[in-house]
């Protein structure tokens, strides 16, 4: 397990890394989903997490931003996101703290999430009015910015119920890029995609891989897309992370046997 | 056998006319007060306080499961056991506003169930607070599913109005039974009573439908 | 203290009333599941008149107030030579106007009646009366027992409003003992919680009880 920890960090050798799980335990009752997790996350690093399903891949990004966990220490730039200082002792952090905690990190869902009584454009702006206090005239500016960005820019003024799946997840990323998080989560973004528009999603990952300099850790069953723009791929299997590396290491030179054996399976079920 | 009057039945109309105007509003106020407090009944049961949601959660049932003409009663009586008066609209608004209350709540808690969860989330990736979660994004979801049963208990708090009669709110029932005590004739006053609750209701339904999708269509979700 | 020695001197009454109230009840809950099962069927009949006359029925009950039925049957009535004893007034108004919206249930739980169950029915050859009875009816019986859960409370609460043509039901009596006393909350709470228990903690496990055997006899549960 040590010399999973010790992963070196990113290349430009900061000590800090952006996101930091330390002795991570997640337990739903009395089942384990996630033991003893030890991961940090660079900045500007892009992860991607694979795996088997109940292998705890989609819980490692819930922990950061849905979920409590049982024990262990998750960092985020470098403040504690779990815990919060009392008197020079780390205690479990209050509803309050997690939310500001949380509010460096963006997230999108295998299922958009986006809300239904509100325009694409009212999605995006709705939190930058909400919550980080802008006036209407910055949050459109923002949001139109980054609708353009996702391509959605003609769609604006649309309710999400008359655009397709991928449009709406396209538009669930610049909400989430409206927050300006330094790190994005993006749990399985095109399991619930019809396959001819999955590329328009990753297509919209892609360039923000190659134009921004954000943080981001995927959940995903594309093997070729994680492969393509990953700097790292995490293997996860019954809670825990049975092999990491380089996505040439990893998919061109599995060591584990399990490793072996689900990229075999994936590959012949393509 | 039959002698059905159209001169005493044209006489009393006017007073009838009038009558209808008070139990209009009877029901618009006992509404209005059953839709805010059952949103409040609604919400405090989905508070994390245990005990305040169970407390909340039994009295709902007791409301829902006792007589609404009984509690009128006790609205009015009980008052004055410990030197309060209510006249008789106050009492009457806060019984049938209460007891409709308890209902709404069920109503709204519906439409708080059927609203995904996947809502919460992406509330909480936008970091967003309590506040503003129900207030934006939960509430607005939660209401137009709720319109239907909302429209329902509309019609149902117009329909229960006579029950205020036997406090003395001066709405339509009182008023025929007023006019039939006065003139020892209740055919016309209460089969009048009869077509007028009939000429309202009936539409009402159909209105209610069609708010409905209008509602729905509003707010983008259809 | 003060509370048991109310219940000492008035405790009979209400036990009285509360018999009233039981047997008003049942007799309309009675009433109400015949006539909501014969306008239930007649509104699905195939014949337009039959279901006008079924839709007449059930608007004219569900369109006007409980109460202003009840004061019609017990004082316009008579004097269609029609004169009724205000306890079967009071049953009767109960059980007809709740029946008119029960009548509705049934036909909802009919209609959910998956339409492949008719159609085996009908390859069955069975006639018409025994495919509804043997078939249909059972299944629909299970759909819509929930339903009368609900609709059985709100008969119950109806109940109370016969008190107002003077039967000497549960409510009536703690209308009597608050006009001879002045105790107000004692009289109506003590009857409010009577209501409340009858409801919650006899009819409704009752129903629930009632709900799981039938789901159980037709291989539901």
């Amino acid at each position: 397990m040590d010399t999973l920890t010790a992963y070196p960090l990113k290349l430009d050798g900061t000590d800090v890394p952006m996101v930091r799980f330390m002795n991570v335990t997640k337990k739903y009752g009395a089942l384990t989903v996630l033991e003893n997790l030890n991961l940090d996350i660079a900045e500007g690093e892009m992860v991607s997490i694979i795996g088997p399903s109940g292998s705890g891949k989609t819980t490692v990004l819930r922990m950061l931003m849905l979920e409590q966990i049982n024990s262990g220490v998750i960092y985020v730039d470098g403040r504690p996101l779990t815990h919060m200082n009392k008197n020079g002792a780390l205690v479990p952090a209050d509803r309050r703290y997690l939310r500001t905690a949380r509010e460096p990190i963006g997230m999108c869902f295998q299922h958009f999430n986006l809300f239904p009584h509100m325009t694409a454009l009212q999605n995006c702006m709705e939190g930058p009015v909400q919550v980080l206090g802008l006036t209407k005239r910055e949050a459109r500016e923002r949001s139109e910015e980054l609708l353009e960005l996702v391509g959605m820019s003609e769609k604006r003024d649309q309710h999400p119920s008359r655009l397709s799946g991928g449009q709406q997840q396209r538009v669930a990323i610049a909400r989430a890029l409206a927050m300006r998080p330094k790190v994005m989560l993006f749990d399985e973004v095109t399991s619930a995609l019809d396959p001819e528009v999955i590329g328009e999603v990753t297509n919209v990952i892609r360039k923000l891989v190659s134009e921004h300099s954000l943080t981001m850790l995927m959940v995903t069953h594309q093997m070729g897309f994680a492969r393509d723009i990953s700097d790292r791929i995490c293997f996860f299997f019954g809670g825990r992370i049975e092999e990491q590396g380089t996505p040439d290491e990893l998919f061109g030179n599995p060591k584990r046997e399990r490793t072996q054996q689900f990229l075999s399976a994936v590959k012949s079920a393509d | 056998m039959f002698d059905w009057r159209w001169d005493f039945a044209w006489e009393i109309l006017p007073r009838l006319i009038v009558a209808t105007g008070n139990t209009l509003i009877a029901a618009g106020a006992g509404y209005l007060i059953a839709i805010v407090l059952g949103l409040v009944l609604a919400l405090a049961q989905r508070t994390p306080l245990r005990s305040l949601s169970w407390i909340v959660r039994e009295f709902v049932e007791f409301i829902r499961s006792t007589p609404l003409v009984l509690q009128i009663f006790f609205v009015f009586y009980v008052g004055p056991q410990f030197g309060v008066r209510l006249d008789p609209w106050t009492a009457g608004m806060i019984a049938i506003g209460l007891h409709y209350s308890a209902y709404l709540s069920e109503v709204y808690r519906g439409g708080f169930e059927a609203v995904p969860k996947g809502q919460w989330e992406a509330c909480t990736s936008l970091s967003m607070s309590m506040r503003q979660t129900y207030v934006r994004v939960i509430i607005p979801q939660a209401l137009p599913p709720s319109v239907a049963g909302m429209g329902n208990y509309l019609v149902g708090i117009f329909k229960d109005t006579p029950m205020l009669s036997v406090i003395g709110v001066a709405e339509l029932m009182h008023a025929a039974n007023a006019i039939g005590s006065e003139n020892y004739r209740f055919l016309e006053p209460f089969t009048l009573v009869g077509i007028i609750f009939l000429a309202i209701s009936l539409p009402s339904a159909g209105l209610i439908k069609l708010f409905e999708s209008w509602v729905r269509r509003r707010i983008g979700i259809d | 203290m003060a509370y048991l020695e109310f219940l000492a001197e008035f405790g009979s009454r209400f036990l009285d009333g509360s018999l009233i109230t039981v047997a008003q009840f049942l007799l309309s809950a009675a009433l109400a599941i015949a006539i909501a099962l014969g306008f239930g069927l007649l509104k699905l009949a195939r014949h337009w008149v039959v279901r006008g006359v079924a839709t007449l029925y059930i608007e004219l009950f569900r369109g006007t107030s409980l109460l202003v039925q009840l004061y019609w049957i017990f004082f316009v009535l008579p004097l269609f030579g029609l004169t009724l004893e205000k306890f079967t007034a009071g049953f009767l108004a109960v059980g007809m106007n709740l029946g008119a919206y029960g009548a509705e249930l049934v036909r909802g739980a009919v209609r959910s009646v998956p339409k492949g169950q008719w159609e085996a029915a009908y390859a069955l050859s069975m006639s018409p009366a025994r495919r509804m009875w043997r078939i249909i009816l059972p299944q629909a019986l299970v759909i819509m027992l929930p339903g009368w859960g609900n609709l059985l409370i709100e008969l119950l609460k109806a109940t109370a409003l016969v008190s107002l043509i003077s039967v000497t039901d549960l409510m009536f009596e703690a209308k009597q003992v608050n006009s001879t006393t002045f105790l107000s909350i004692q009289a109506f709470g003590t009857a409010l919680v009577i209501y409340y228990v009858f409801a919650r903690f006899l009819l409704t496990p009752a129903m629930r009880r009632l709900e799981l055997s039938m789901a159980r006899r037709i291989g539901k549960a």
